[in-house]
């Protein structure tokens, strides 16, 4: 059935032909005119959820369809103890490297992007390699502030297992998915009838890695691409296993993604992280959650270098705004941005409350800039 | 529907303890900086800041005067260096308001121990752009600052035109009912900025596309009495100009993605780095809102131009929605978007 789906259209090289944007359209809306009730599916990654605003994908949807992002930010759901963490070493002089995002995520009273305006020596890199080449420039210390989930973190350990210099080392705020959708799945207030799954995690991890959570809850899951046809393609089968009352993986993503995954991204993976519990910021605590250097790595893992009592606040600069502030909810999929009295008001890019609203993978972010669910009648 | 965005207390150039790259993006912030902390002190009454360049009225003649800043990293860059955007881009900003370009002033910030042979490049660049605008500079000043103090060359330029009687051209004219041209392909420029830094090398060069736009412009009058706006989309993009029209219109406006021209390089490089290309910097493209009934005889007089061969008509102006100048996008899979005005900074001194 899937490849039914996805295999014609999948020559062109761009994946936004219009014909066959409307037939899965038509395909769509036809399933969930049969079924009375509405259909709810969680996406957990920020770039389907750019993906779909970008395009703006709701708007060809049928209102039964309620497609809503999980805790699919990486930045967002990164805890304000890690960006203390971060903090306390750009202020113990080492510089710190890390993605954009992390630049401007609040800690508890700072922001990187605060610290290095007070004269820290922070630097927004591109890719862990990046770091590494500062390292080797550089005589004193640089810490890669590392995050994302189990793609980026790849990327992070083939930098530690490059024989990186002494004075290198690798501050981990990466997170692992496939525990987190367990939890999310069993939350009271959350109703999730089918998870889409990113393609680029299941490129490296393997669709595989989803079966024991489909056994498990009896939700079934389809891994999904990032251009518009990928999403729709796999909203399509995941409506079709929902109306069908079948609780499988399905892999929309053929092109890229297989059953077991890049092995050789795993080994490495796997060689350098475990996994471990950890509190993700708005969620809850997420057991295995936490991917951190293996002790055998622990010469190049930061928190084993640098003293990491987080600095006191020096003034207080605690927002009462951030207590108002919904993000914890909206990452759980219980609320969307619109149930948010700040959005778009007190909280902007430029003035962000929540990390949603900092991050270019934030729902919030994402849902400021493109508009989430934009109807405009022609 | 969001809510209009409305000025919280938190939210503003205020809020900020120190000035931020973003505040030079000219995006959001860099707005924010113009409207809470410049205007008040030092514009009083004058409410020019909506256009590129300001109008004077002197014994009933209308002079338009701009100046602008150049701090581009690097100072040479595939199809233009910061001689030419210093030239062309105040050119341009004359041209906005239907100026036309009568002269330029120049000042020179240089670091101990710039290389003399690359200011003679930017002078020679200079000199050529000057002779293509058809303006001469008039006056000058150099500044020499300790090494390590500025990076390597900065140049501000001031330019005086002449508006011809009758042109009335202004960010707050377009009407519901407008038309949206456009004179060509965008994001060139920026992105060939971002390909000649270091840090990313990209193997296909991508050319600014610097270059003077009056002669477009004078071109475009001539077909047309009801140009309504123009606006150079350089820095935050197509998305910043547009948001500052409906803003300043208090209109909205609607584009068609499929109408609009991006180079497949630049395309690509937008894609693999994740840039809007609606955001990205422009340094020869021009934005015009147009009554509809004229909009064919001046985008044709736009395609018989070589500035404008690519003009396309790219939306419309409509009613404000909820009295919010929305800017939304049509994509080409035939969805609605939001196209907001750049947050905060994309790539630094791009111009």
């Amino acid at each position: 059935m899937t490849e039914n789906l996805t295999g014609a259209g999948f020559g062109r090289l761009e994946f936004r032909d219009p014909e066959r944007i409307a037939a899965l359209r038509k395909k769509i809306s036809q399933l969930c005119r049969n079924v009375k009730k509405p259909i709810s599916i969680m996406h957990v990654c920020g770039s389907h959820e750019q993906s779909i605003a970008r395009f703006g994908l709701r708007s060809l949807l049928p209102p039964e369809l309620n497609v809503i992002m999980g805790p699919g930010c990486p930045v967002c759901i990164t805890d304000v103890p890690e960006v203390d963490e971060a903090i306390a070493i750009a202020r113990q002089g080492a510089i710190v490297a890390t993605f954009g995002d992390m630049f401007r995520v609040p800690g508890s009273c700072f922001s990187l992007e605060q610290v290095k305006a007070q004269g820290a020596d922070v630097r927004v890199v591109y890719s862990p390699s990046e770091a590494l080449k500062l390292a080797l420039e550089s005589k004193g210390e640089v810490v890669f502030f590392a995050s994302g989930f189990e793609t980026t973190a790849v990327a992070t350990a083939a930098v530690v297992l490059a024989n990186p210099p002494a004075n290198f080392s690798v501050l981990s705020a990466h997170k692992y998915i496939p525990p987190v959708m367990e939890i999310v799945a069993e939350m009271p207030g959350t109703r999730v009838e089918g998870f889409l799954a990113a393609g680029h995690a299941a490129t490296i991890t393997g669709w595989g890695v989803f079966e024991r959570f489909v056994s498990r809850h009896k939700i079934p899951v389809v891994t999904g691409g990032f251009e518009p046809l990928d999403v729709l393609a796999a909203l399509a089968a995941l409506v079709e296993l929902v109306v069908a009352g079948e609780a499988a993986v399905e892999n929309a993503y053929p092109r890229c993604c297989t059953k077991e995954g890049n092995l050789a991204a795993q080994k490495l993976l796997w060689e350098v992280f475990e996994s471990e519990g950890g509190m993700w910021r708005g969620i809850a605590h997420v057991p295995n959650g936490n991917l951190r250097l293996r002790s055998r790595y622990r010469s190049f893992d930061s928190r084993q270098r640098f003293d990491l009592t987080p600095d006191l606040c020096q003034e207080d600069s605690l927002q009462p705004l951030t207590l108002e502030c919904i993000c914890g909810n909206i990452m759980a999929g219980i609320q969307s941005p619109k149930d948010c009295r700040l959005f778009g008001m007190e909280c902007t890019p430029q003035s962000p409350v929540g990390a949603c609203m900092v991050s270019a993978e934030g729902t919030c972010k994402i849902w400021h800039e493109y508009g989430g669910h934009l109807i405009i009648a022609e | 529907m969001q809510r209009a965005p409305v000025k919280g207390s938190r939210s503003g150039a205020m809020s900020h303890k120190k000035v931020l790259l973003g505040h030079g993006s000219g995006g959001k912030l860099m707005h924010e900086l113009i409207e809470q902390i410049f205007a008040p002190e030092l514009l009083g009454s004058c409410r020019t800041q909506l256009n590129d360049s300001a109008l004077m009225e002197i014994n009933g003649s209308r002079l338009a005067v701009t100046t602008d800043s150049y701090v581009v990293d690097p100072l040479f860059f595939p199809g233009g260096d910061i001689g030419k955007l210093a030239v062309n881009g105040t050119v341009n900003d004359l041209s906005m308001v239907g100026g036309r370009p009568l002269a330029l002033t120049a000042a020179f910030i240089l670091e101990e121990g710039f290389p003399m042979e690359d200011l003679l490049k930017i002078v020679a660049s200079m000199k050529e752009a000057c002779e293509m605008a058809g303006v001469n500079i008039i006056t000058g000043d150099t500044k020499v600052v300790n090494r390590g103090k500025c990076d390597k060359s900065f140049i501000n330029t001031t330019g005086v035109g002449i508006v011809e009687p009758g042109v009335d051209i202004s960010a707050d004219r377009a009407r519901p009912g407008d038309l949206v041209l456009v004179n060509g392909d965008i994001a060139a420029h920026g992105m060939a900025i971002l390909s000649a830094r270091q840090e990313l090398d990209f193997e296909v060069p991508i050319y600014s596309d610097t270059q003077p736009l009056h002669l477009l412009v004078a071109d475009m009058l001539s077909a047309s009495e009801q140009i309504h706006c123009l606006r150079d989309a350089t820095r935050g993009g197509l998305a910043s100009a547009l948001n500052e029209l409906a803003i300043a219109s208090a209109v909205g406006i609607r584009i068609y993605e499929d109408q609009l021209a991006i180079q497949d390089e630049v395309k690509g490089c937008c894609e693999i780095l994740g840039l809007d290309p609606l955001h990205v910097a422009n340094e020869g493209k021009l934005l015009s809102i147009v009554a509809a009934e004229d909009a064919p005889t001046v985008l044709a007089a736009m395609r018989a131009n070589t500035a404008g061969r690519q003009a396309s008509i790219i939306g419309e102006v409509v009613e404000a929605q909820a009295q919010r100048p929305l800017v939304v996008m049509k994509t080409t899979v035939g969805g609605w978007r939001i196209v907001d005005m750049l947050a905060g900074e994309q790539l630094p001194r791009i111009c």
